[in-house]
């Protein structure tokens, strides 16, 4: 029996760019790269080793995002994933997380799965709790936060280091998982992964293939809503020295007259 | 007065500091109503009323450890629809971001998370979040439902506020998806000695300069001469120099202590987002082009080999 795997995937702006607010408050998407979100590489290595281990598997990318959100799915498809699902509409334009929760759990279930793998967060809005989610809205199990996991005959386990324990887990399918970064090396896409790649199929779905409406999703449908959005002034300047022999005994002097000695 | 859930983080009872965090940022927007599930919950009774919880539910459970966050999302509902509060908070960790989202779902509420600090406001409580890397702070409020809102820890200076603190078993009914994910075992994690990561006032952190696992002792040295807790970078923790629960930074723990020490760490953007709110920031690198700098109260231009020890000997002499 085929394991129909869903990777949920999010396009993000690249960390290392100078990240900004657009004007509505919501993530600036101009003004800098977008990207796979890294941690979403390692669901689509967890996903990759699971298939090899699995009879017969499927891998579904699917992302809720803009037009270019499609460079994410590329990405997931070269490093291996089957075929790819790109929810987009207008309408989703400054969803939530509740909204984006909805719309993912929609989409998975129009998809169909048995096991859906999620990132451990998203680089940009890094609230870690979509996985969660999921599996409240879909009624199944979250095995979430592993930084190891298996599939076998029907069942989940995996290991979740949390603060205070590290807890072995285990679930029966259907299921949502997370992985942390701790869960293995993404593999790079090969040569022939980026070819293939192009040839794979990417659907494109709207609002009424997932049977919701404008008002629940975007901004008009967000049961939150950001007032303000403020750079951090940049730090001051602070006092630099050149060890020459007296940095210990200067830094030390330095903590001294903040009180922290 | 107004009623706020608050959750409470406890390990057999001794509960985290961030939970009375919480109690007094709850203060601000109403009467704290404290929330205790497990083992030990009764006992967290008395701390509670100290910081102001005017009543302390609780309830036990052996599904509360069995099983994966959803026997508490069950007691959290159920301490909801008898409290009917105004705001439910709960602290930010990976387990109480989970909770507290799945709960906003059921209760049809919108959510905010890692908040780093509250405030009433006309239509509700206002949070503050540090947004990318903390280059950004956002206020945020929820327009529908009763905010469930989770807080980072360090939000807060921990006020007393003594308050009755009257203990009431909650009763909690199981669903269906409570028993779904099995806890098959648990290895509770190796006590240091030292402050909690998290929590703790000032952190010394190493990374990659500190070039092997034996070295390690040095910034140990550091801290403990201190009372800090330790840190590492992603780069220290993947060559296997200093486990993975001390990393700071996006895929770590974030902190935002009073004093953060960071030796032999360059300052990628990934690490900054876990200490960039640290009130005071300190480096040593040899590097004087170390973007890390851009961000110090003071930097010394160095190599830790010399300057941490130099600077461990000279605080130890100070403290006498
Ligand atoms: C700085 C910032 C703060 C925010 N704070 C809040 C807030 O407090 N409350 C709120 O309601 N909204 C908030 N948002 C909006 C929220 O980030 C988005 O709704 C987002 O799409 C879902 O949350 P996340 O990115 O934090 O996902 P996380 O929960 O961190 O993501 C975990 C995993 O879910 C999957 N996933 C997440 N989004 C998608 C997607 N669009 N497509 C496919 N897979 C996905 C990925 O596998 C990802 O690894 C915030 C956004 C930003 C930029
Ligand atoms: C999705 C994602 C998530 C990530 N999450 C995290 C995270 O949570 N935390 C994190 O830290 N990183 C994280 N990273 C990794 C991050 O990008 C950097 O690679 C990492 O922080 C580098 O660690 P470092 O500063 O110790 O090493 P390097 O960048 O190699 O810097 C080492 C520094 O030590 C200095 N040095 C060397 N020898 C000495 C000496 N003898 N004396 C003084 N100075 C010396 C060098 O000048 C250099 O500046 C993440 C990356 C990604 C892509």
């Amino acid at each position: 029996m085929s394991l129909r795997i869903v990777v949920t995937v999010k396009y993000v702006p690249d960390a290392t760019g100078d990240r900004h607010f657009a004007d509505d408050l919501t993530v600036d998407r101009d003004d800098v790269d977008g990207l796979l979100s890294e941690l979403d590489e390692y669901a689509v290595e967890q996903a990759l080793q699971i298939a090899d281990e699995a009879d017969d598997a499927e891998i579904t990318v699917l992302t809720v995002g803009p037009e270019d959100a499609k460079d994410a799915l590329r990405k997931a498809l070269s490093m291996g994933a089957d075929k790819a699902v790109h929810v987009e509409d207008d309408d989703l334009h400054g969803s939530d997380i509740i909204g984006t929760s909805l719309v993912l759990a929609k989409a998975i279930e129009k998809a169909g799965y048995d096991l859906v793998i999620s990132g451990m967060a998203s680089t940009d809005g890094t609230a870690g709790v979509i996985p969660a989610l999921l599996a409240e809205r879909l009624g199944v199990p979250q095995v979430t936060l592993l930084s190891e996991v298996k599939v076998e005959d029907g069942v989940v386990t995996g290991r979740r280091d949390g603060d205070s324990a590290s807890e072995q887990l285990e679930a029966s399918l259907p299921a949502v998982v997370s992985v942390t970064d701790q869960s293995g090396e993404a593999r790079y896409p090969s040569f022939k992964g980026i070819m293939a790649a192009k040839k794979k199929p990417v659907e494109s779905w709207d609002l009424s293939d997932l049977d919701l409406e404008a008002d629940q999703v975007g901004l008009e449908g967000a049961f939150t809503t950001v007032d303000s959005a403020t750079e951090r002034p940049a730090r001051t300047a602070g006092t630099i020295v050149k060890d020459e022999g007296e940095g210990g005994k200067q830094l030390a002097e330095f903590l001294a007259g903040q009180k922290f000695i | 007065m107004a009623e706020v859930l608050v959750y409470v983080d406890h390990v057999d009872g001794a509960v985290r500091k961030p939970t009375l965090e919480l109690l007094t940022l709850a203060r601000r927007i109403g009467e704290p109503v404290a929330l205790a599930l497990g083992n030990g919950a009764a006992e967290t009774a008395a701390v509670l009323a100290e910081h102001g919880a005017v009543k302390v539910l609780t309830a036990d459970a052996p599904e509360f450890a069995d099983y994966l966050v959803v026997p508490k999302v069950d007691a959290l509902q159920a301490a909801y629809t008898a409290v009917s509060p105004a705001a439910v908070l709960v602290p930010s960790s990976a387990e109480g971001k989970e909770i507290a989202a799945r709960l906003a779902v059921r209760i049809k509420s919108g959510i905010i998370t890692d908040a780093v600090d509250l405030e009433a406001g006309d239509e509700g409580p206002v949070a503050t979040q540090a947004a990318f890397a903390a280059s950004y702070s956002t206020k945020s409020r929820i327009t529908t439902g009763t905010p469930v809102i989770t807080v980072k820890p360090n939000s807060a200076a921990v006020e007393a506020a003594p308050a009755a603190g009257t203990v009431e078993a909650l009763s909690v009914s199981f669903s269906e998806q409570a028993t779904g994910t099995k806890v098959v075992a648990r290895t509770p994690r190796e006590a240091t000695g030292r402050p909690e990561l998290t929590e703790a006032a000032i952190v010394v952190s190493g990374g990659r300069g500190v070039n092997g696992a034996e070295n390690f002792h040095i910034i140990e040295a550091l801290a403990d001469s201190l009372g800090a807790a330790v840190g590492a970078s992603r780069a220290a923790v993947d060559a296997g120099w200093y486990p993975h629960s001390n990393q700071v930074g996006q895929t770590g723990k974030s902190v935002s202590p009073q004093l953060y020490i960071a030796s032999g760490i360059s300052g990628a953007i990934q690490h900054r987002a876990g200490m960039q709110t640290s009130k005071t920031i300190v480096a040593i690198n040899k590097d004087a082009e170390a973007p890390i700098f851009d961000l110090v109260d003071y930097g010394v231009v160095g190599d830790l080999f010399d300057v941490v020890p130099a600077l461990t000997e000279e605080v130890k002499t100070r403290k006498g």
